[in-house]
């Protein structure tokens, strides 16, 4: 029961303190992830992949993933009610005045100060979820999965920003050269 | 009346139960489904209110697809609205992300799985960056939103501050540096 209710607390803070979309949330779910040992940095690296693969938006899916894991059906329902009802309940009173929220000057400074915040924020996770990723054993690197990863990362980056080629399928490429490189012993 | 608010309010939530289980990628790639699906089929809503959903949803908490969802419904048919367009919207993920869950980690435990997500990883990370990347690019770069990238990034990184800290901090200083300036010609009371 506590543990639920830490659930619905926790992801209620993440909605509530989440500014833009896309990957917005992860550095909040990334800290709070850790702290409560809910997950590997590994495996919320490889759920951001099955998110991308699956539909619905990443904070709805994380939120269900992590609440399932920890407390089943209870602990996903909770998770994702937390997620959903700060931007239900603000979203809901917003919505009647909204020509004077969308022109107010207040809103519009607190968000040039958000926007800069967000973005030191996600390249803080990028730079956390880089290290775990790159070096999964702290200092001693493994040459192979070193040099792997980062030729992935050459040529997704390639087919991403030069061809606009779509995430899932740079998902399904990389995966498909990871099996290779993987029976060929590249990982030792 | 009731009768078609009820009707609507179903509707409502079949139409996002509809975007939730088909857009893949998140609250920006649902925005076009719902400017076809409310504007341009149901004439729920007008394109200056998708503008505007958008502008509400960058500047209120939460994942845009929920923001969106809300504030169509709440528009469209009241509280009842929002509540069956934003019920709607998370559905699937839900139901297809709680089915997952179960299998998820067999799944892995398979030595070709394994393999596969070492590349997955990799290519992940290109993703946030690209992310990354694209608000940057959409962020005005004067020197308070230099700085304040600069902290929030150097902040986390190195002494691990609270993310809520930092959020909560920066839109303080918007507000400090941006959000008083028109006071004067500030006529609303």
């Amino acid at each position: 029961m506590i543990r639920i209710l830490e659930l619905f607390l926790t992801f209620f803070r993440i909605g509530l303190f989440t500014f833009g979309g896309g990957y917005a949330m992860l550095p909040m779910i990334q800290q709070e992830v850790v702290r409560h040992n809910w997950m590997s940095i590994e495996d919320l690296v490889n759920f951001i992949a099955v998110s991308e693969s699956t539909p619905g938006p990443f904070a709805i899916n994380v939120s269900t993933y992590i609440g399932a894991e920890t407390a089943g059906f209870a602990g996903a329902s909770a998770a994702t009610a937390g997620v959903v009802l700060p931007s239900f309940l603000v979203i809901s009173i917003v919505a009647a005045g909204y020509e004077r929220f969308r022109t107010s000057q207040t809103v519009s400074g607190v968000m040039s100060g958000l926007r800069p915040a967000v973005i030191g924020l996600i390249g803080a996770a990028l730079y956390s979820v880089g290290s775990a990723v790159l070096f999964p054993d702290g200092a001693s690197v493994r040459p192979g999965l070193f040099g792997f990863s980062l030729a992935i990362c050459g040529i997704v980056l390639f087919l991403r920003m030069k061809k606009q080629a779509h995430p899932i399928l740079l998902i399904l490429l990389s995966a498909v050269l990871g099996i290779v490189a993987g029976y060929a012993g590249l990982f030792g | 009346m009731k009768q078609t608010r009820t009707h609507q309010v179903m509707e409502l939530f079949l139409t996002f139960f509809r975007i939730g289980l088909f857009t893949f990628g998140g609250g920006y790639a649902m925005i076009p489904v719902i400017r076809e699906e409310i504007v341009t089929r149901r004439h729920w809503l007008t394109d200056s209110d998708i503008l505007d959903i958008v502008a509400i949803a960058e500047s209120t908490p939460g994942p845009i697809a929920v923001n969106a969802a809300t504030f169509v419904g709440k528009k469209t048919a009241g509280t009842a609205g929002a509540a069956a367009a934003t019920f709607g919207t998370v559905l699937p993920s839900f139901l297809i992300i709680f089915a997952l869950s179960s299998v998820l980690r067999q799944f892995e435990e398979i030595q070709a799985v394994k393999y596969a997500f070492i590349g997955i990883r990799a290519a992940v990370l290109v993703l946030i960056f690209q992310g990354l990347v694209s608000l940057y690019r959409a962020c005005p770069k004067g020197p308070m939103e230099m700085i304040l990238m600069g902290l929030s990034f150097l902040l986390t990184v190195l002494f691990n501050v609270n993310a809520v800290y930092v959020i909560a901090a920066c839109g303080l200083i918007g507000y400090l540096v941006n959000g008083r300036r028109k006071k004067d010609d500030d006529q609303d009371s």
